[in-house]
């Protein structure tokens, strides 16, 4: 399996050492330290503002850092200007000349490195098959579609081969079919080309879609560095919990540490977790609860114990694959749970205000410190 | 409904007839009477030229007096050199103010465009400024810089770059410098214009894919700014072309520019009719430019398309 983050030995191909960046008194990246190995599609994710952009343009060249270095290969990339790093950006906006077909558009970049007129021709049509836009050469950008113009961005910051391609947010402006067709076709692409892909966005989906890894950040720090599994199913804190998919928090204290998991006492009762959690009897903390791992009923489990909250459907929200109760405990905290419609249903078997009772394994149940 | 439409569209129809009627009445007309001057001749008469139509003689008068008409003033045009060395004169003195225009209007629109963003209305006022003072004062001040004794002189010597004084005023020089004093503005807003709406991103773009910064000026930013160029040579060029206070004013009288011959025939020789001739072929002097570049927007746009 491919995960040389986990292998000490592997050299990493992009090094942020302690980076900072600040604009006038705003912090926009603060002390991030974050290695990037060779043929990874790392995502950058956080909500807007939360320095990725920022961390994007500084590894393009486009922002100097404050403070900290930047690392290509175990060299210093901090002080090289944007024009001579082997690094290419695509654009959120895509950049692209108005001025120059598609064509002069992707060759662009060859020019600049005084290519023989001859091979600049090949690579570009070559660069132009691969993004199917081949009948397009001689047309302005402005008579392009919009996935279309998002294509000649690609192939404009592919044809150079970086070494590591930044895509900021490069789908932002699709809509959402084009979207996800065109995250597969990203992860093809990447694969085959064997590059580095380092792709910022505000979408956690498209981020778990595309990257081997995830960084998750907020406020200019980086909060998680992990896969896409590990952020989901481990994530280290209610921040990160709450911002990458549905959670259901529950606050309480610890009671009991043991080798059968944590049991914390809450407001919703005796409730046990098996994640490992460094946590000693006393502590205030969190379980937390994916809505698809919780289960629903109408009748109480037959034998009532541990992980069993009854109360009231408040809401129900019908998404055509899924249907999300929004169930109000007896102590008053709401609690959503998701059910796969694995039959289509004509009448709902749960409806309002009917009296549920919501169970989980204690497997499902994550305990969080902060 | 379809009432409401068709008095949309009257309504729109109506709108549209505006502009054609502005022009009919204030272009089309004038020029048709310049025109018909233009072929008729000299006279000592109140107007000084005949034919002159006689509407009470009703379709056979205006008949008689359009087959008096005649090509003379054109022709003389042509046989007399000093039509031509003004025309030739005014042709040189308007490209060269153009181009310099363009090389000291360019980076000033620049700078303008790149200032900090609560600068620039600040800086644009100061470009428009000199408007508020009118325009013959602004000339007669430079006459007062220029002439022997003035500031000019006075701070060469000062600066002892020179020892004697020389004559600026009745330059072609002079010249130059009141045109491009004067025309500056029409040149600076229109690139600041363009380079204002510019995409920075365009630029960082470059830089990312291998330009320096000099190389993304020349690649990216110039070919962008063109449409502002065009439009600001074209608003100073055919002005200039026609220009008469300035040359009068800080020229000399040695070669005349083709509005100073102009207002000579009119006025000094009371000539209308070849005052008139002048007149039009000064027109179709200027029109030509307008054409080749409509000519090339259209190519480019069928290129683009």
């Amino acid at each position: 399996m491919f995960a040389p983050w986990a292998d000490p030995a592997a050299r990493p191909l992009v090094r942020f050492d302690g980076v900072s960046k600040r604009f006038g008194t705003a912090t926009a990246v603060e002390r991030v330290s974050l290695d990037i190995f060779s043929g990874e599609f790392f995502a950058l994710l956080g909500p807007s503002g939360c320095g990725k952009t920022t961390l994007l343009r500084l590894l393009a060249g486009l922002e100097m850092p404050d403070d900290g270095r930047i690392l290509l290969d175990g060299a210093e990339l901090t002080t090289v200007p944007p024009y001579r790093r082997p690094i290419n950006l695509m654009f959120q906006s895509y950049a692209l000349f108005p001025h120059l077909t598609v064509e002069g558009n992707v060759a662009f970049g060859l020019k600049q490195e005084a290519l023989p007129k001859a091979e600049i021709a090949s690579r570009v049509d070559e660069m132009l098959a691969l993004v199917r836009l081949e009948g397009f050469a001689k047309r302005k950008p402005q008579h392009l579609s919009g996935g279309q113009r998002q294509r000649v961005a690609l192939a404009r910051s592919l044809i150079k081969r970086p070494r590591v391609l930044l895509l900021d947010e490069p789908l932002a402006a699709l809509d959402k079919k084009l979207r996800s067709e065109t995250q597969f076709e990203l992860m093809q692409l990447q694969e085959s080309l064997g590059l580095t892909f380092v792709i910022v966005t505000h979408d956690q989906q498209e981020a778990m879609t595309v990257a081997g890894r995830i960084a998750v950040m907020d406020h200019g720090r980086l909060v998680q560095v992990a896969t896409p599994q590990e952020i989901y199913e481990r994530p280290t804190s209610r921040w990160v919990a709450d911002f990458i998919g549905e959670i259901n928090l529950i606050e309480g204290s610890v009671t009991e540490v043991g080798r059968s998991g944590t049991v914390v006492a809450s407001a919703a009762g005796r409730l046990r977790a098996l994640s490992p959690a460094d946590v000693t009897a006393g502590d205030v903390v969190w379980v937390a609860l994916r809505p698809e791992k919780v289960r629903i009923a109408l009748e109480p489990p037959p034998v009532e114990g541990e992980n069993c909250v009854a109360g009231q459907v408040a809401d129900i929200g019908y998404l055509g694959d899924l249907s999300i109760y929004k169930v109000r405990l007896d102590n008053g905290i709401i609690m959503k749970t998701a059910v796969a419609n694995v039959t289509r249903l004509v009448e709902r078997p749960i409806n309002w205000d009917d009296r549920v009772w919501l169970t989980w394994s204690s497997e499902a149940a994550m305990v969080l410190t902060r | 409904m379809s009432k409401l439409e068709a008095q949309r569209s009257w309504g729109e129809r109506l709108i549209l007839l505006v502009p054609y009627l502005w022009l009919a009445a204030f272009f089309l007309v004038p020029f048709l009477i310049v025109l018909k001057i233009s072929l008729s001749h000299t006279a000592v008469a109140q107007p000084p030229y005949t034919p002159v139509f006689d509407v009470a003689a009703g379709w056979s008068g205006v008949i008689r007096a359009l087959s008096t008409l005649s090509l003379e003033n054109y022709a003389l045009l042509g046989s007399d050199s000093l039509y031509l060395a003004s025309y030739i004169k005014s042709l040189e003195i308007a490209a060269g103010s153009t181009l310099l225009l363009l090389l000291i209007g360019f980076p000033i629109a620049y700078g303008m465009a790149r200032a900090p963003r609560r600068w620039q209305p600040v800086v644009f006022v100061l470009v428009v400024l000199p408007f508020w003072t009118s325009f013959l004062i602004r000339i007669y001040a430079w006459i007062n810089i220029l002439q022997r004794d003035g500031l000019l002189n006075q701070l060469l010597l000062a600066l002892r770059i020179v020892d004697e004084p020389p004559a600026w005023l009745s330059t072609d020089t002079a010249v130059y410098l009141g045109i491009v004093y004067s025309y500056l503005p029409f040149m600076v807003l229109p690139i600041y214009a363009t380079l204002e709406k510019m995409d920075e991103t365009l630029l960082e773009a470059a830089a990312d894919l291998g330009c320096p910064n000099w190389k993304a000026f020349w690649l990216v930013t110039l070919p962008l700014s063109r449409p502002g160029m065009v439009a600001g040579a074209l608003l100073c060029f055919i002005p200039i072309v026609g220009e008469f206070v300035i040359p009068d004013l800080l020229g000399s009288s040695q070669t005349m520019m083709i509005g100073q011959t102009l207002w000579a025939e009119f006025f000094a020789n009371r000539d209308w009719p070849v005052a008139s001739a002048v007149a039009v072929v000064l027109l179709c002097l200027l029109v030509m430019p307008i054409v080749i570049y409509e000519q090339v927007q259209t190519r480019d746009l069928a290129r683009g398309g």
